[in-house]
């Protein structure tokens, strides 16, 4: 099935989608393979059910918010240049390889990184993360024999810790400095998404 | 008299029963059964009582022995874990057996026991490599073969020849001295040194945690090279006993196409008896009892009879497991399942934990020790660094092709983790003393570099991991939001993983997916399993039996299972508590609005110990209570928070085998996700058009159920609160455990009333406000009862799918209204729905 379209020739606007991502065309065909494999209908648009079908997506706790964060508010089905661009954001950063210097900020950088992490979080978009918000990603991703009580007092303590301005909410600015000020091991690993894979050719 | 008889019958046999047990320990028995056998005949005039016969149980015995003394070997050394953190188990493993050498050495001034290849190959190795193939995470091998032929391959002859011939070009340059060691006896010593042993290498890379590329590339290679290099081995053997003056092209050619035809013939007579067990585990409906034992003899079958046909015994068995695990997982009953694999495990294990022993007991042998300075160093030095050349080389062809490069860092990692072990050894010991005149030369230098690579380099390698990947700097107390937000992170990736179909989707995958849909499956799997067989489902099936088991359990612990009779009751106590939620809804809402401030006074208050208003005022005097909370909110976060699926999956572990927590995350995930999604359909759904029907169950019915069950809510209250459970304990960890059937109460029911709340009221209000506005009955039920309805749920369907054909919403959306419930589940995950409306999973 995904052979069909081995070819960038099929790729709408291929070469300003690498100029912007920074994927080069070995990483975009194969994200276009892919995006062909889930586009089961052959629309040439992917709804969040099309996502759904993703085995693995079930068993993640947040699946449900990352798929929402591929479509733009309002917006029912996502096209290929939209979900590459979603998808560029995880791209190591260091490695730019066909970027110019003529953007000013580059789509996988460590702001933009965060940034979507932190829409991941800000459901209602007003760029904070209310306690609500705060709670309902803990909701998900703690066990569920965490009881109400404690994820709380989590999330009160974890609002208080990032909290500079002390409005009950963090904003994005805040955020980023908790992520900023102490280096951990595992902060390398959100840069690593599309690692182990071999060229389709 | 009849006893001295039939003992005198069997222990004449001294030839059949000593292959079993070592040769060197044969030996042993033989003689002693020379002088003593004659004086047992002496003595046989009257009726013994009691006889002593050591040497009818003799060999067996020791065999028995030997494998309690490995265990217990192993049992002491696991036994600290600080040592075992930095000495890995299999050098630890190496020098108890020099230990046990030393003590057999001293009393009979003969080492009795070593390691022979026929032991090895025949009794030890099999297992060890069917465990590999059978838990071989297939998605990952098959994704990196490429790779992984051109290291095991490539990689191993060009091992060979580098080694061999500069050996022999220092022998030439006058380096060690006056060896009668050929060309061609080179070239097999280099064949023989080129395996990079699995044993070593798993039981090394699975204490450092590396990325799993990098593991399935090393553990894939050594798997394979292991059959790469025998076959190797074998063709230089023939070499050598043509003599150099009898191999001329023809010779040479041949060679290599019996190279081909070994490595390749072996893998395909594995896949045959792949095939040949998933379609015998078909039809083992009646003989369940014995079915895992197929696994284990077929695939003993098919490594002898590789070994019989000359054709590359491990590729047999690698790929025997690798064909077969889908199938006969699928195909066994569960019970099966679990045994084969702990077995697996058990044999594994045990034989792994043997060879390192007998390794280092091998070595307490005044016999085969012969030094050469220069051969020893310059072999090690060699395979060290053409190991590396080797690697850096082939990554960098391969980097060329492989859409993400194998990076540097992986690529030292990889050179240094080639540890060589048991096969070498074996090899070595192997060659014929009359063809190679140096064989104790190098049947010493063999050891040496086996415990080179696996006590030296396993012991660096994990400092030399850390060290390489020194980025993690000072290590700073994690604040919460770090905590959570890193495991945000993790989900994210594995998510975009996911999405961005982290393994290459390509066409020969595509197109074997879909031959092996429609062809093997169905020729391999019971029709039954087959319908079943997709993941969703899959997890939803365990899900209801994992349920069904706690439940009997619970119920044993109570001593009755008399709950359990009483089938319905439970089914509708579930409802009860949907419709309990239904009515409080409205209340919730209309309170809402003017008791909205004096609700978030209740709640810091009596919820938050440490409420926000007051914590500018009295930071001072909160400090310390602020600490010890601290800690315990931490640890919390630390138990609970759901990993990334990547570091459990994908990996493969020889000597752990648990998959419960995981599982078990797993599992609610899952549950979790499908709810809301049914939630998400569902609104949808309700927004645009009218429900059709009418549940089977009319209201009425229902309350009548639910009165009916009033009385044994209650009864089970008392049950668990006589059992001495303490409702108010405040210490963290302990609430954590004993209240682990109320915590679900709150996330399961919350995404089903976020929908339908068009008032803007932050979700942890109204559940406060939940709780405290239904104290008296669900509060004190959610307390008491671990065994909560949300538990119950999933079974719930289980049963209810007898009369009804709506269970899966049933079961999982209590909160709705029922009518609602004769929809079906969510399009977006195709797989449930269908199955479920069957109700063909009963």
């Amino acid at each position: 099935m995904g052979s069909s379209s081995s070819s960038m020739d099929h790729i709408p606007n291929a070469e300003e989608l690498m100029q912007e991502t920074g994927f080069s065309a070995a990483h975009l065909l194969r994200l276009y393979e892919r995006f062909e494999f889930l586009d089961k209908d052959q629309t040439g648009e992917l709804r969040p059910e099309d996502f759904g079908a993703i085995g693995g997506l079930a068993l993640n706790p947040i699946g449900d918010r990352i798929i929402s964060a591929f479509f733009s508010p309002g917006q029912e089905t996502v096209d290929f240049p939209s979900f590459v661009r979603v998808l560029a954001h995880f791209r190591p950063n260091g490695t730019n390889r066909t970027r110019n210097g003529t953007q000013q900020e580059p789509v996988n950088s460590r702001t933009r990184k965060l940034k979507f992490a932190f829409q991941l979080y800000d459901q209602d978009r007003d760029g904070k993360i209310s306690r609500a918000e705060l709670l309902q990603v803990l909701r998900a991703m703690l066990g569920i024999q965490v009881t109400e009580e404690q994820l709380q007092s989590i999330a009160e303590r974890a609002i208080q810790e990032a909290d500079l301005d002390r409005d009950d909410a963090i904003s994005f600015d805040e955020f980023k400095k908790v992520q900023q000020v102490s280096p951990h091991p595992q902060t390398p690993t959100k840069e690593t998404p599309l690692h182990p894979t071999e060229g389709g050719r | 008299m009849v006893s001295r008889g039939l003992a005198n019958e069997v222990t004449p046999d001294h030839g059949v029963d000593t292959s079993i047990s070592e040769p060197a320990a044969g030996n042993e028995t033989q003689s002693q059964h020379n002088t003593t056998g004659d004086s047992g005949h002496a003595g046989g005039h009257e009726v013994p009582i009691v006889t002593f016969k050591w040497h009818h149980v003799e060999t067996p015995y020791l065999i028995a022995l030997w494998i309690l003394v490995a265990g217990l070997a192993k049992m002491v050394i696991e036994a600290n874990h600080h040592v075992t953190n930095v000495i890995p188990e299999s050098a630890l493993l190496i020098c108890f057996g020099f230990i046990l050498g030393g003590m057999v050495w001293g009393a009979d001034k003969v080492q009795t026991f070593t390691l022979t290849p026929t032991v090895f190959f025949f009794y030890l190795l099999p297992q060890i490599i069917l465990d590999a193939g059978y838990f071989m995470p297939n998605k990952l091998f098959f994704g990196n073969m490429g790779a992984i032929l051109i290291y095991a391959i490539i990689g191993t002859c060009w091992n060979a020849a580098s080694l061999g011939l500069s050996l022999w070009g220092c022998h030439k340059g006058g380096a060690m001295g006056d060896l009668d060691i050929g060309l061609l006896q080179y070239l097999l010593f280099g064949s023989l040194m080129a395996a990079v042993d699995p044993v070593a290498v798993i039981a090394v890379f699975e204490q450092v945690h590396v990325n799993e590329v990098l593991f399935i590339l090393v553990f894939g290679e050594s798997l394979l090279n292991d059959g790469v290099t025998v076959v190797l081995f074998n063709v230089f053997d023939a070499f050598v006993s043509l003599g150099g003056s009898q191999i001329d092209a023809v010779e040479i050619i041949k060679g290599i196409i019996s190279f081909f035809v070994v490595a390749f013939g072996g893998s395909l007579l594995g896949f045959v008896f792949g095939l040949l067990v998933s379609l015998l585990t078909r039809c083992t409906k009646n003989i369940q009892i014995i079915e895992p034992g197929f696994i284990f003899v077929l695939g003993y079958l098919a490594y002898l009879t590789a070994e019989m046909l000359s054709l590359s015994a491990i590729l047999s068995i690698v790929f025997c497991g690798v064909c077969c695990q889908k199938y006969i997982n699928a195909n066994m009953d569960e019970k099966s399942v679990s045994t084969v694999r702990y077995t697996m495990k058990v044999l594994a294990n045990g034989s792994e934990t043997m060879i390192f022993v007998f390794l280092g007991i091998s070595a307490i042998d005044k016999t085969i020790w012969v030094w050469n300075t220069g051969f020893i160093l310059l072999t090690l030095l060699f395979i060290m660094v053409y190991r590396f050349i080797g690697v850096f080389f082939l990554t960098w062809i391969l980097n060329r092709y492989r859409l993400v490069p194998i990076g540097f860092i992986d690529q030292v990692i990889m050179s240094y983790g080639g540890l060589r072990g048991a096969v070498a050894y074996g090899l070595a010991v192997m060659l014929d003393e009359n063809k190679i005149k140096e064989k104790n030369l190098m049947i010493s230098t063999t050891l040496i570099v086996v415990y080179f690579t696996v006590i030296f380099q396993g012991i660096t390698m994990k400092p030399l991991v850390t060290w390489l990947k020194v980025k993690r700097a000072a290590v700073t107390e994690l604040t919460l939001i770090e905590k959570v937000q890193n495991k945000v992170f993790d989900h994210v990736l594995v998510a975009i993983e996911d999405i961005s179909g982290q393994i290459g989707h390509n066409y020969m995958r595509d197109k074997w997916n879909y031959f092996e849909e429609k062809w093997m499956s169905w020729a391999l799997m019971k029709p039954s399993v087959r319908k079943s067989r997709d993941h969703v489902f899959s997890v939803f099936h365990q899900l209801n039996l994992k349920d069904a088991m706690s439940y009997v359990a619970e119920g044993e612990r109570r001593g009755s299972l008399e709950f359990i009779r009483n089938e319905s009751a439970f089914i509708d106590f579930k409802k009860k508590f949907g419709d309990e939620f239904s009515e409080a809804m409205p209340d919730i809402m209309a309170n809402m609005s003017d008791d909205h401030g004096a609700a978030i006074l209740t709640i810091h208050a009596c919820i938050d110990p440490v409420p926000s208003v007051s914590l500018e005022m009295h930071e001072q005097t909160m400090k310390g209570m602020r600490e010890t909370e601290d800690i315990n909110t931490h640890h919390l976060l630390q138990q609970h928070l759901y990993k990334g699926r990547k570091q459990h999956r994908h990996r493969y572990s020889r000597s752990h085998f648990d998959v419960n927590k995981d599982e078990n995350e797993v599992q609610e995930i899952f549950q979790r996700t499908m709810r809301s999604r049914l939630e998400s359909f569902k609104s949808a759904k309700m927004g645009v058009a009218p429900p059709k029907t009418i549940s089977k169950y009319s209201k009425k019915d229902q309350q009548q159920k639910v009165r009916a069950t009033g009385c044994t809510i209650t009864s089970i209250g008392l049950g668990i609160d006589a059992s001495g459970y303490d409702a108010s304990g405040s210490t963290f960890p302990m609430r954590v455990t004993y209240r682990a059937g109320a915590g679900i109460e709150n996330p399961a029911f919350m995404p089903d009333m976020d929908p339908m709340t068009p008032i803007q009221i932050p979700p942890w209000l109204m559940e406060a406000e939940l709780d405290s506005g239904m104290v008296a009955p669900s509060q004190r039920a959610q307390v008491r009862l671990p065994w909560t309805p949300s538990n119950l749920r999933r079974l719930a369907p289980f049963r209810a799918s007898a009369q009804s054909n709506d269970s899966f919403m049933l079961a999982d959306a209590p909160a709705t209204q029922q009518r609602d419930d004769e929809e079906l589940p969510p399009p977006p995950s195709p797989p449930p729905p269908p199955s479920n409306r069957d109700g063909g999973y009963m």
